[in-house]
């Protein structure tokens, strides 16, 4: 256990981890369409802004700018045959940040889901999704990130996958899904579920848990629920700065600063390990969550009402775990064997 | 149990056949639905029937608990699978009999954005629904849409936006089909996960859908009124 991210949790009680990549860098001009991880070439300048903002507003670990550098992604931009180098120089630029910041800070290689549905059900093979994410961990291994981070994932198979590339790459990860239908991911996997397959995984996340989603109260329902199934594992907390809203042409997260700071103590409260934000999450979002950290003493695990008054209500009833596992069920006629 | 004992839908009468296909097509099984509407047009339905009867109305009901998170993307797209391939086999007949149409729907991810998992459900649900669709792809120029409008003469325009950044393109392609003149020969139905009824409202969109079952409710709907208005015309 020699890796930065697994020294730091032994050594804190909590670590804050950064904020939006995508929203900070629309900030700075990014066109909608554009792969974000071809700034990384073409404005690298702007790669340091956005890494230097997590860094200053006091986040421990921040998420290289390559969610989207696998071929599957890359194939879109037609910049598929550039996966190693677009993920080596994001990790490079993460690392040069990094290393400057006076304090131990994670580089963590961000890896998102691939977009494409796996089979049996969808074309994307085991084998072809780790070969895919295999391919972008060796790059930013080669940039010298502290460690993976694969993020936004909605289907079981595809998290194995990338679990099966950062065994490959020999690097440590951590791996937080998107529960952002009725409290299940996309793909219908709970929260319990999630700490069962991370448990049986061959090579498991040093961390895990649950980014983006539906907004912070949703996001910190499931936390409660990997914290339900007594996991000794680190959690992480991501967050959503609330509910993008339009105004005038313009998108807005309606999470103000305040907000995030209610989240991340409440986050914390719950057992969370690593907290920090997802879409809208600027970085006085970070600042304000850093303060709370720092200040506010720690409380009890927060029940369901104190997060909906505090955070404001849930998407839905339910999130899909326990008794009410999948709510009503249908009359079902005979089933065939 | 009598649950475990072999069905042979041959053997069942018209009435617990359709129950069983509606089953059938929930729990995804292909070639049961292919058996399903054999023995149903071998019995003399007409194709139409069976598509509303037997497919329609199972695929409602798989719409119905997909919106109801109790079921999730990996069963629809098996009952959507099921469901394509008795399609298959109706899809002739019932250009043949002149059946009724449901009606026509152009889909596309709009311009700057890739994502297309939302989209395809859409698509594959109003499939599902008896429309006949016609899938632009991701990446869609406000000519392209306009093209395909054209082409095609749907009654339905599809859009669909994963990021804060690409969708209000959609507002362009409203706003350019306003100044054509061509707004009112459209029902223009939005979706995404960062869209809201205030947003499709806020564009001039005839309604924003949650997701791909209520994209479908919200169709047959409008092609209802659609309908009325032509026959008191």
């Amino acid at each position: 256990m020699s890796d930065l991210l697994s020294t730091l949790l032994a050594t804190r009680d909590w670590l804050m981890a950064d904020g939006a990549t995508g929203t900070n860098l629309f900030n700075m001009g990014l066109s909608s369409g554009d792969a974000p991880e071809m700034w990384n070439v073409e404005k690298p300048d702007n790669i340091r802004a956005l890494y230097r903002g997590a860094v200053e507003a006091g986040s421990d670990i921040f998420l290289t700018n390559s969610f989207g550098a696998n071929a599957s992604r890359l194939k879109l931009h037609g910049a598929q045959a550039r996966t190693h180098e677009l993920n080596k120089i994001a990790a490079e630029l993460g690392r040069e940040i990094a290393d400057a910041a006076g304090r131990p800070v994670v580089v963590a290689g961000s890896m998102g889901p691939t977009g494409e549905i796996m089979a049996p059900m969808g074309t994307l093979t085991h084998e072809l999704a780790v070969e895919m994410f295999h391919e972008q961990a060796e790059g930013l291994k080669a940039g010298g990130v502290d460690v993976l981070w694969v993020e936004t994932i909605s289907a079981a198979e595809e998290f194995k996958a990338a679990a099966e590339a950062a065994r490959l790459a020999g690097m440590p990860w951590c791996g937080t899904m998107s529960f952002d239908t009725a409290g299940r991911t996309m793909m219908g996997l709970t929260s319990a579920a999630l700490v069962d397959l991370v448990e049986k995984l061959p090579h498991p996340p040093l961390a895990f848990g649950a980014n983006c989603g539906v907004g912070a109260s949703d996001l910190m329902r499931t936390v409660l629920g990997f914290v339900a199934q007594g996991t000794e594992r680190p959690i992480i907390a991501k967050g959503n700065a609330g509910i993008p809203k339009y105004h005038d042409g313009h998108i807005h997260y309606d999470g103000t600063p305040a907000l995030m700071a209610e989240y991340a103590v409440l986050a914390r409260d719950a057992g969370a390990r690593i907290i920090g934000g997802c879409c809208g999450t600027m970085p006085e979002h970070l600042r304000a969550m850093r303060e709370a950290l720092m200040t506010r003493p720690r409380g009890p695990r927060p029940a369901l009402d104190t997060i909906a008054e505090k955070l404001g209500g849930f998407s839905s009833a339910s999130d899909g775990t326990g008794d009410d596992a999948g709510g009503p069920k249908r009359e079902r006629r005979g089933r065939r064997g | 149990m009598a649950d475990d004992q072999e069905i042979i839908l041959s053997e069942l009468s018209d009435d617990e056949l359709v129950l069983q296909m509606h089953d059938d097509l929930y729990d995804g099984l292909k070639e049961e639905i292919e058996e399903g509407v054999n023995i149903l047009l071998g019995r003399g339905w007409t194709p139409y029937d069976v598509l509303t009867k037997a497919l329609v109305a199972g695929m409602t009901i798989v719409g119905y608990d997909f919106r109801d998170g109790i079921l999730f993307v990996p069963e629809v797209l098996l009952a959507a699978n099921a469901m394509k391939a008795g399609m298959f086999i109706l899809k002739p007949l019932l250009a043949e009999t002149g059946a009724p149409r449901m009606g026509k729907m152009v889909i596309g991810t709009v311009k700057g954005d890739i994502h297309d998992i939302g989209k395809n459900l859409v698509a594959m649900m109003m499939e599902g629904a008896g429309f006949e669709v016609r899938d632009l792809g991701i990446n869609n120029s406000v000519d392209k849409y306009l093209a395909a409008l054209e082409e095609e003469q749907p009654d339905i325009l599809g859009m669909s936006a994963l990021l804060t950044t690409t969708m209000p393109y959609m507002k362009v392609v409203i706003d350019t089909l306003k100044e054509k003149g061509l707004r009112e020969e459209y029902i223009v139905l939005v979706g995404g996960a960062p869209l809201n009824e205030e947003f499709g409202r806020a564009i001039g969109a005839d309604a924003y859908c949650r997701d791909a079952a209520v994209a479908v409710e919200t169709a047959k709907q409008f092609m209802a009124r659609k309908h009325n208005q032509a026959a008191v015309g």
